[in-house]
């Protein structure tokens, strides 16, 4: 597309995201069918969750209680009185024609999340989150009369969602992918979501409008789908605020439509409007009673909060004296930081830990093919290495060597290190005489070095290294080495 | 003996002193079903086989010396909207011809539990829509005391049945009436518990804010047993009452004096003499039993009818969405695409009534008309309801006519719509506010074919002991039998 750089600067964006979130409960929202994903189609399933004829919904109150978690950790407040409602809709994989959502009495609303783009903090507004149910699956694909049929899962019919909107409050693509990605780390923090977008357990769809920089009121907004990524987001978005300023650029008029991202050919493209043009008929739904959340309940679940990655990174930054970036990283799981905290707890000294934690042990845990969350070592144990480390008991490169082996048998590292004799050699004697082999072996160089090529010292000290495979202490070689030479 | 007369009380008299067995009071009724309903055609399927394991299981525990169960050897119908596992529940709809229940409703487990022997499935309007059986999707039920009228509906293959011997009670569904008028029409009794009394769970939802279940009976008696029965909170219901069931059957005394009765001059104003005489007479009934007769009025009763279809077909035009030949039920065979499927299995496998309500409900609830209609109807339903409350502050019960015409001949109204919900006005004012109704028989119209006329009694909300008291009182003093025009009364006080 072919927008000039002025004209881009001339425009700026209004964005909105709207976010659903599976809810990690063990059964169902409406129903005590299990929620677990991956199991033979259609067999977590019963007559409420199956839209059959005289079944009943009852609500979930662990659904409840995650939801209200998220909602407080988004800074929302809760209503003391929220109602469920149907969106009323007709599509396969919709078992009762009618979704159970929750319209203009929400469980919670205006709240906000602090995002940071190229170092500017801003407050993005969260107008509500709220319970709804997911929907089955529609199969259109890979099955061998799929040209013909389509096939319905319904494991998935009733699983416990949050919707989360937010302000139309970003204006970039950045700010957008920012926004998810702590949304997404306060959900996780929160335990109450995995946040798959593979899974689909994390969905999201962009309200996208643009305007003229400053212009007080919104251009007419298209809603894009089909954000499968992240990158996608921040692809789709590009691409559609472009289009849509080439649009006004040439004087035509935007279309308020739904727009899916093709991620195949880079672009969005609208639905068929009539297809979409919904009137979902919302009214509150008579088969549950008004949900109401006592004082003591929320107060309950507020108490169960764990610390939130912004509190958390502040404190690594502060107490610990990391540098930001390192904060903002160790933070990004829960259970990378708290595996982090328990490191420090075990002896080791915060820098070094979150040196090992973010740079060698990532690298070896790729390499081996181990999750983190599969903790092949113990935090006591990481403790202990970075301590023989700091002790200079080992040298940096056998830490490695023992925490590979340490990933690989997930022995203890004292063990390993006696076990390979790996322990550094501190003996000045034996060093001495590894030393003065060097340097009888090498007379050139200590003509050089006593000429005054004091440089050369590097070099007999990289060949002490090598002959004792880089046991031996190097401030001890160091000093050994000067004290033959001279 | 005729075992198909009896009462439940009769039945378990004649058990427990072993004149008779489960098995051969279930098989004379089914024997009676093959000859009678011939030409009644109350029920839509029977499952002799299901009664008759069910009546031998009651025969064993009494042959064992075990304490007989409260509904013990009753043999009972179901109206097909109430799901019964392993049977056919159609709903009276083409849309649900095939439809195998794969639950039974908590009201009918908690009937089996207590004894009771299910012989079948009754007709009613499809999907409960109707006020005479004539909307079933299969064939009309007539009125046992006159084969050319209608049994009233919708569940009117239920109160056809038990007036017929067909059955000794039976459950049925009352939305915005569907219990209380068949029962008037059929001259026994019928009776709607409060909103929440009894679960809703396997009732195939019409408008889930409205809907019940309930019994029928010929006796006030017998309706209070099966009601105890099937009351109480159901966990799988979230809108069924945490409340305390009362033992109703105990509590008839047949002492009401002191009770105070409400009559709404609403009811009664424009009320033809027909129906008129009737209530007049077993308003001085009451009186005589030591009742005080206290003239009320419940203003908002003129807007119930307009607050009642809007409320009942905005919900069943969401309620019955899922009836899209996508998962089970009916579905059109030729289709061009989905939504070419949709519309032809849904034209094609529901009736005009049913499909009447839907795009009557469906404008109701659109966008940009919701506050007139459906926000309108809610606030219009607050006040109703209000009425009520506020009328129990200075009444116990209150006794109207059930309906304002007695039952009218097959055909005669089908073509009217309007004159047919018109006909509901005095049923659904207790559907809208929750509280608890029953009709019970009051004698015959004056003039030929003198026809059944009923009468109902409302009682606040969860008092269903009081309203069946009344009843029952009623019903002792030969109210049911009340002489028509000229006719002595059959009480000397």
């Amino acid at each position: 597309m072919a927008v000039s750089a002025t004209a881009r600067t001339k425009y700026e964006a209004v964005i909105g995201l709207e976010v659903h979130v599976q809810l990690l409960t063990k059964s169902k929202i409406f129903c005590s069918c299990s929620t677990h994903f991956g199991d033979p189609p259609n067999s977590n399933v019963c007559p409420v969750c199956l839209g059959l004829p005289g079944a009943l919904p009852v609500l979930n109150r662990e659904a409840v209680a995650m939801a209200m978690k998220a909602a407080l950790a988004l800074n929302c407040a809760i209503n003391s009185r929220s109602r469920f409602a149907r969106k009323n809709y007709f599509y396969p994989d919709l078992p009762k024609g009618y979704q159970i959502s929750q319209y203009d009495e929400p469980l919670s609303q205006d709240g906000w999340i602090e995002i940071e783009v190229e170092g500017r903090k801003r407050r993005i507004g969260i107008t509500r989150v709220h319970l709804e149910e997911d929907a089955g699956k529609s199969l259109h694909e890979g099955f061998p009369d799929s040209e013909r049929k389509s096939y319905i899962d319904l494991n998935r019919s009733g699983v416990p969602l949050i919707e989360i909107v937010s302000e139309p409050d970003l204006r970039t693509p950045d700010e957008a992918y920012e926004y998810l990605t702590r949304l997404r780390t306060i959900l996780l923090y929160l335990d109450v979501s995995n946040c798959n977008m593979e899974e689909g357990s994390l969905r999201c769809d962009a309200n996208v409008s643009v305007r003229v920089a400053g212009a007080p009121a919104f251009g007419i907004k298209t809603e894009v789908k089909n954000l499968n990524s992240f990158r996608f987001l921040q692809k789709a978005l590009a691409y559609e605020i472009e289009r849509q300023i080439e649009m006004v650029e040439s004087g035509e008029s935007i279309q308020q439509e739904t727009r899916l991202w093709d991620s195949r050919e880079q672009r969005t493209y609208g639905m068929r409007s009539k297809e979409f043009a919904h009137d979902y008929r919302y009214f509150p739904e008579p088969d549950l009673l008004p949900l109401v959340i006592t004082e003591e309940w929320k107060e309950e679940v507020r108490r169960s909060l764990p610390e939130l990655p912004q509190s958390r990174e502040e404190r690594f930054a502060t107490t610990h004296g990391l540098p930001r970036q390192d904060a903002t990283l160790l933070t990004v799981t829960r259970t990378m930081a708290e595996f982090f905290e328990e490191v420090v707890k075990g002896g080791a000294e915060p820098k070094l830990a979150a040196n090992w934690l973010l740079n060698e042990y990532s690298f070896l845990l790729e390499e081996a093919k181990v999750g983190f969350t599969d903790f092949p070592v113990a935090s006591a144990d990481f403790a202990k290495l970075l301590t023989l480390v700091g002790q200079k008991t080992i040298s940096g490169t056998m830490a490695k060597e023992v925490l590979r082996d340490m990933i690989m048998t997930r022995k203890g590292p004292d063990q390993i290190v006696t076990e390979k004799g790996l322990q550094q050699i501190n003996d000045t004697e034996k060093i001495a005489a590894v030393a003065r082999e060097v340097i009888a072996a090498n007379p050139k160089q200590v003509e050089q070095y006593r000429k005054g090529k004091t440089a050369t010292l590097g070099w007999f000290v990289g060949q002490v290294m090598k002959a004792t495979r880089g046991q031996a202490n190097p401030q001890l070689v160091q000093d050994v080495l000067k004290k033959e030479l001279d | 003996m005729d075992f198909t007369a009896l009462t439940i009380s009769q039945i378990q008299e004649l058990l427990k002193s072993r004149q008779a067995t489960a098995v051969e009071i279930a098989e004379a009724h089914l024997a009676h079903i093959e000859q009678k309903d011939k030409e009644v055609r109350a029920y839509l399927s029977l499952c002799p086989e299901r009664a008759l394991e069910q009546a031998k299981r009651v025969d064993a525990k009494i042959a064992a010396g075990e304490a007989l169960a409260p509904l013990a050897g009753a043999p009972l119908a179901v109206k097909d909207v109430i799901l019964t596992r392993g049977l056919r529940t159609t709903c009276a709809s083409r849309i649900l011809e095939n439809f195998v229940a794969p639950y039974d409703a908590t009201a009918v487990e908690r009937l089996e539990q207590a004894g009771a022997v299910v012989l079948g499935k009754t007709n009613c309007d499809e999907f409960a829509m109707g006020s005479s059986t004539e909307n079933s999707g299969f064939y009309p039920t007539h009125n046992p005391h006159d084969l050319t009228r209608v049994p009233g509906g919708s569940s009117g293959g239920s109160a056809a049945a038990v007036a017929a011997h067909l059955a000794t009670a039976a459950l049925g569904s009352d939305t915005g009436g569907s219990i209380r008028q068949p029962a008037a029409f059929c001259d026994i009794v019928g009776m709607m518990g409060t909103y929440g009394r009894v679960s809703r769970y396997g009732l195939v939802a019409f408008a889930s804010s409205l809907d019940h279940i309930g019994p029928f009976g010929r006796s006030v008696r017998d309706v209070a047993l099966v009601l105890q029965t099937i009351a109480g909170h159901d966990p799988m219901d979230s809108t069924s009452a945490p409340v305390p069931v009362g033992d109703y059957a105990s509590a008839l005394t047949g002492n009401v004096r002191g009770v105070r009765v409400g009559v709404p001059n609403e009811y009664l104003k424009g009320l033809s003499s027909e129906i008129g005489d009737n209530i007049q007479k077993a308003i001085d009934l009451l009186s005589k039993l030591g009742c005080s007769i206290i003239p009320i009025s419940l203003p908002h009763t003129d807007y119930a009818i307009a607050c009642y279809y809007i409320i009942c077909t905005a919900e069943a035009s969401s309620n019955l969405a899922r009836y899209d030949g996508v998962r089970y039920g009916f579905r059109s065979p030729q289709h061009t695409d989905l939504q070419d499927m949709y519309r032809k299995t849904r034209d094609r496998g529901f009736g005009a009534e049913v499909k009447r309500r839907i795009m009557l409900g469906t404008y109701a609830l659109s966008s940009g008309y919701y506050d007139a209609y459906y926000l309108k109807a809610q606030k219009v339903r607050t006040l109703i309801t209000r009425d009520f409350v506020e009328a129990f502050d200075e009444v116990d019960v209150i006794v109207t006519p059930t309906s304002p015409i007695p039952p009218f001949k097959l055909g005669e109204r089908v073509d009217d719509p309007l004159q047919m919900y018109l006909a509901d006005i005095y049923t659904v004012t207790a559907s809208l506010a929750g509280i608890p109704g029953i009709s019970v028989p009051c004698g015959k119209t004056p003039s030929k074919p003198h026809l059944p006329v009923g009468m109902q009694v409302f009682a606040k909300h969860f008092d269903e002991t009081k309203l069946l008291q009344v009843a029952h009182a009623f019903e002792k003093a030969g109210g049911f039998k009340l002489a028509s025009a000229g006719g002595e009364n059959p009480v000397t006080a």
